[in-house]
């Protein structure tokens, strides 16, 4: 059941008796540690980060956040889990105490954005066909965006990633907190099967708990899966539908923005 | 799905990791370092940084991953192991204040360039 164990082919990895260049171990024949050389070859030390440049906009973009005392929160899920209708719940209940704008990602279209524009709060529509239809927002793509809101009229920025359970969780936007949606209509292992995405979020939504009536769904399972991956992550069931369960996904977010200092 | 991105970055960095003097030179061998936690398919990332190193000092380049597994620690008892299931409690005391110290990496960690001399 281990999550990734397919995810790398045995051939992919590193195996000394690939190289092709004699008797080179990475180990013992660096040249002041900086590079190796071997017959016809030069081995050029790197040890960087590939998203080193992704991560380097996201931390400038935090400091900015933080000096208009902006508080943002990075809401992930996967497709269909509700995650748009949770959000124009949340902020119709929000909104009177906090000002919140309302980052929007996706591949294509502008319904989810003309959704959530009726809650009254300024929403930016972000197509990421435009930055060839990638499957997640990334930090630079946020920064775009925010040059849209006046920051220090906003408290809250909800930032409404691509529905997806893989790539988003790998890059950091600037964000403060992250939650992940998802519904109980899909897999109780949900989060056995996305660990990485469990693991980097504070919070998780479990919704429309309206139709468990009607479902086989085990709920006690998906609830111990989530904290088998993340322990201790607060798990808020809900549904945005008939507003069952909302109080209290609301008054996480308050206490986070109020908690921002 | 981001791998194209990700391999794009590959191609940036190793790009500007060739020294002055080598400029010009091919380069054979990316090597990556790839946490067991990180949502990166190998096979995609491969296909895209095939695609993405046409015309470069790149093109041709083999991408060599090798993968490293998911190592974590108990904040509180200190019991270090390898987790090989999505379960991130600990081993010995089932206390779920644990640091993961591997497996969350995507690194370069050198880059193999032709050298005649």
């Amino acid at each position: 059941m281990w999550f990734f164990a397919n995810r790398i082919p045995k051939r992919y990895h590193r195996d000394h008796s690939h190289h092709h260049h004699g008797s080179h171990d990475h180990h013992h024949h660096h040249d002041h540690n900086v590079e190796t050389r071997k017959s016809g070859t030069r081995e050029i030390k790197v040890v960087r980060r590939v998203l080193d440049a992704n991560d380097i906009m996201a931390d400038r973009m935090r400091s900015h956040f933080a000096a208009h005392k902006v508080f943002v929160l990075n809401m992930m899920s996967s497709p269909g889990s509700g995650k748009t209708t949770t959000l124009q719940k949340t902020l119709a209940r929000i909104m009177p105490d906090l000002r919140c704008a309302v980052i929007v990602g996706d591949i294509c279209t502008t319904h989810d954005a003309d959704r959530l524009a009726e809650s009254g709060a300024p929403v930016i529509q972000i197509n990421t066909d435009a930055f060839g239809g990638d499957c997640h927002l990334a930090a630079h793509v946020i920064e775009k965006a925010a040059e849209n809101f006046d920051l220090d009229a906003l408290d809250l920025l909800v930032v409404e990633n691509v529905g997806n359970l893989v790539c988003p969780a790998e890059f950091d936007i600037g964000e403060n907190a992250r939650a992940v949606v998802l519904s109980v209509t899909e897999g109780e292992d949900k989060p056995i099967k996305y660990p990485l995405m469990f693991r980097e979020s504070d919070a998780a939504v479990l919704n429309k708990t309206d139709l468990l009536p009607y479902l086989d769904y085990d709920r006690d399972a998906a609830v111990d899966y989530i904290h088998q991956v993340h322990p201790g992550m607060p798990v808020f069931e809900l549904s945005a539908k008939t507003g069952e369960g909302l109080a209290a996904w609301v008054d996480w977010i308050r206490g986070k923005v109020r908690g921002k200092g | 799905m981001h791998e194209m991105g990700i391999a794009m970055e590959i191609v940036d960095i190793a790009k500007a990791s060739i020294p002055q003097e080598m400029q010009g030179a091919k380069v054979q061998r990316v090597n990556l370092q790839v946490g067991k936690l990180s949502a990166i398919v190998a096979e995609s990332l491969r296909f895209c940084f095939d695609l993405v190193t046409k015309d470069t000092p790149l093109e041709g380049a083999e991408l060599a991953i090798e993968e490293l597994p998911v190592v974590a620690r108990c904040k509180d008892c200190h019991t270090q192991w390898t987790v090989t299931e999505a379960v991130f409690t600990c081993k010995n005391c089932q206390s779920g204040n644990i640091d993961i110290l591997s497996g969350r990496e995507l690194d370069i960690t050198s880059i193999e360039i032709e050298d005649e001399d």
